[in-house]
């Protein structure tokens, strides 16, 4: 089988966010980037366990510049066979689906992965889209999938509980916690890698229809007000009184 | 001019989530001087009732097909309907249906989009509206430039109003294209609010020191009726149920209230959650992290302080 992993750069969980030229641009500075959780721990993993049980190629994508290709090598230690960069800033969602697609339409990819959200831009949005583009169906937020012949069987995080879904493939999905155990790459995984071959695609047009035009901090918290720990009526009355929660 | 809301249901029934999508898109409306048109699909008891929230048309595709979610066919259906009543603005709940539909009705329309706004948009000249980005850490205001808009609403960040009464419903019909993709179950658990629609959430960590120790965490949500959660290592260790980890790799919620228990406050940890609008934090480190998130704080041990706040709040109760 032959499936295609999408994978996104994003900061590192506990990167400080902070905004320059008059909060229109992320400050990038002192910024580790990491490849996003959901990609790597569940996407990547589970396109990689199949392909060891049912054969096949992992080949793994990515929009973004030179300096993505840090994380795409860590995708190939990690296990897919090749890796292809398509050459552009990711300025939006349908920007980075359009080329993704562009790319697997002709390719008879059997499951094209990606995570469930970067957790920089929280979108949820580029796996439909790349669906849609394919006209494929698409299984967002999947914790389990199992496959027999060309049938898969998979569980979908809903609102307090799962849905069972079987479909045949081609088809897309988005990961979430559940689908794979993270792996850490080892050393020979790691060597590898630098020989695995890294095409670079220049890209086609690439639709923007939203941008970013501001940025905005949450306002500070005015601070914590402790309550005894003996007096948990003082508790109750603030939640009732003062804050109006309960 | 129009704006469409898809209005969601579960098993026939709306959700939380739908109402708020219409209070939501009724405002939306108002603003652009447009009519707001509720959409639901499938079997759907009620449909009526979303006149409450601000719907001046209801409208109902009841096809077998549609009984169960399927992105293909859903979004053919919405689509179809929004052409022939020329919406300009589209709005979905950011549900788990929700971001299954955002994208691929981006693509059929050849809308932008944008996912997970929380507020109004400011339709003078150009169309901007905001969302949280970084996991909850930041804001960012987008503006669309397409002719069609399509939104999805963060639960819990707009509410439910009601403002009208009932209406009529209108059955349409529109050609649904069949798919491969077959739902062979849906398992929620009955009784409890899901986490992204819950307004009072109880949250345990690792300080609990196994989960044994739930019973009082239990205790509390029952008292408060509201949804349990917990941190990333308590599911990690089978604890609790995986779809309890709130945080930036689980799930990112926005309720009321937010009690924290026995949770040190890590960055990824608070990113899922410092958007709730109360956070309470118990915890018997004073230099526990989560104390400068926190609104009231206290600390102390979990296992004397819990009891104790259940006992109050039960007297509470009682004389309310
Ligand atoms: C990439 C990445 C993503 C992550 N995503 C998430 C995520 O989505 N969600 C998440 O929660 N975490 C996440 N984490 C993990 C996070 O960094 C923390 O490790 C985790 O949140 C800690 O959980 P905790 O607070 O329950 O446990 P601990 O950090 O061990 O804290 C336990 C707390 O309980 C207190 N305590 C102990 N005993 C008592 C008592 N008797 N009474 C009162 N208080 C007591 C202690 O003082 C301490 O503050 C992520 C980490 C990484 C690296
Ligand atoms: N620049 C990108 N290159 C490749 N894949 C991406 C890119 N951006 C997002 N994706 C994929 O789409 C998923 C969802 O992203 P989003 O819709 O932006 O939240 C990610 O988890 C990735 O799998």
């Amino acid at each position: 089988m032959k499936f295609l992993v999408c994978i996104s750069k994003t900061p590192e969980t506990t990167a400080k966010i902070a905004f320059t030229e008059n909060n229109t641009e992320f400050d990038t500075s002192g910024v580790q980037f990491i490849m996003n959780p959901y990609d790597e721990w569940y996407a990547l993993v589970r396109a990689v366990e199949l392909k060891e049980s049912l054969g096949g190629e992992v080949v793994a994508i990515n929009v973004g510049p030179a300096s993505n290709d840090i994380i795409i090598r860590k995708a190939l230690a990690i296990g897919a066979d090749r890796a292809i960069r398509i050459n552009a800033e990711p300025e939006s969602a349908l920007g980075v689906a359009k080329l993704i697609a562009d790319h697997a339409k002709d390719e008879q990819y059997d499951i094209v992965f990606t995570g469930k959200e970067t957790i920089d831009f929280n979108g949820s949005e580029v796996a439909g889209m790349v669906a849609e583009y394919l006209d494929l169906p698409f299984i967002s937020y999947a914790s389990k999938l199992e496959m027999e012949g060309q049938t898969a069987t998979i569980n979908r995080d809903i609102e307090g509980g799962v849905e069972g879904i079987k479909v045949d493939t081609p088809f897309v999905i988005s990961a979430a916690k559940g689908l794979a155990e993270q792996r850490i790459p080892n050393m020979r995984g790691i060597m590898m890698a630098k020989r695995k071959p890294l095409e670079v695609i220049e890209p086609g047009d690439i639709p923007a229809p939203v941008s970013v035009v501001k940025y905005e901090l949450p306002e500070k918290k005015e601070g914590v007000k402790l309550v005894d720990p003996e007096n948990m009526d003082e508790l109750v009355r603030l939640l009732h009184e003062e804050s109006k929660v309960i | 001019m129009s704006v469409l809301v898809f209005a969601e249901t579960i098993k026939g029934q709306f959700k939380k989530a739908a109402f708020e999508a219409v209070s939501y898109a009724s405002k939306v409306a108002e603003k652009m001087g447009a009519d707001c048109i509720a959409l639901c699909l499938g079997e759907v008891n009620g449909a009526g009732n979303l006149g409450k929230y601000g719907a001046s048309r209801i409208l109902n595709v009841n096809d077998g097909a549609l009984n169960h979610f399927n992105s293909q066919a859903y979004t053919s259906v919405i689509a179809q309907v929004a052409r022939d009543i020329g919406a300009q603005v589209i709005i979905l709940s950011h549900s788990s249906n929700g971001k299954s539909l955002i994208g691929r009705l981006a693509v059929k329309m050849e809308a932008g989009s944008v996912s997970g706004v929380n507020a109004l948009p400011d339709v003078d000249g150009s169309f901007k509206v905001t969302k949280g980005v970084f996991s909850g850490k930041a804001f960012a205001t987008y503006e669309i430039n397409t002719d069609v808009k399509i939104l999805s609403l963060m639960g819990n960040s707009f509410g439910v109003e009601e403002t009208g009464s009932a209406g009529n419903v209108e059955q349409m019909s529109a050609e649904i294209p069949s798919s491969r993709l077959q739902v062979t179950e849906v398992e929620v658990s009955e009784g409890t609010v899901p986490l992204p629609e819950a307004e009072l959430v109880v949250s345990a960590g690792r300080g609990m020191k196994g989960p044994e120790n739930w019973g009082i965490i239990e205790e509390l949500a029952d008292i408060l009726g509201a949804t349990t959660a917990c941190s990333r290592p308590v599911a990690d260790s089978d604890w609790r149920p995986h779809h309890e980890h709130v945080g930036q790799t689980g799930i990112a919620i926005r309720p009321n209230l937010y009690i924290a228990i026995g949770i040190s406050g890590a960055i990824q940890h608070l990113a899922g959650v410092n958007n709730s609008k109360v956070i309470v934090v118990i915890n018997k480190d004073p230099e526990a992290p989560f104390f400068k998130a926190a609104t009231y704080g206290v600390v102390g041990d979990l296992f004397e302080v819990v009891p104790r706040l259940n006992e109050a709040l039960r007297k509470f109760k009682a004389e309310a």
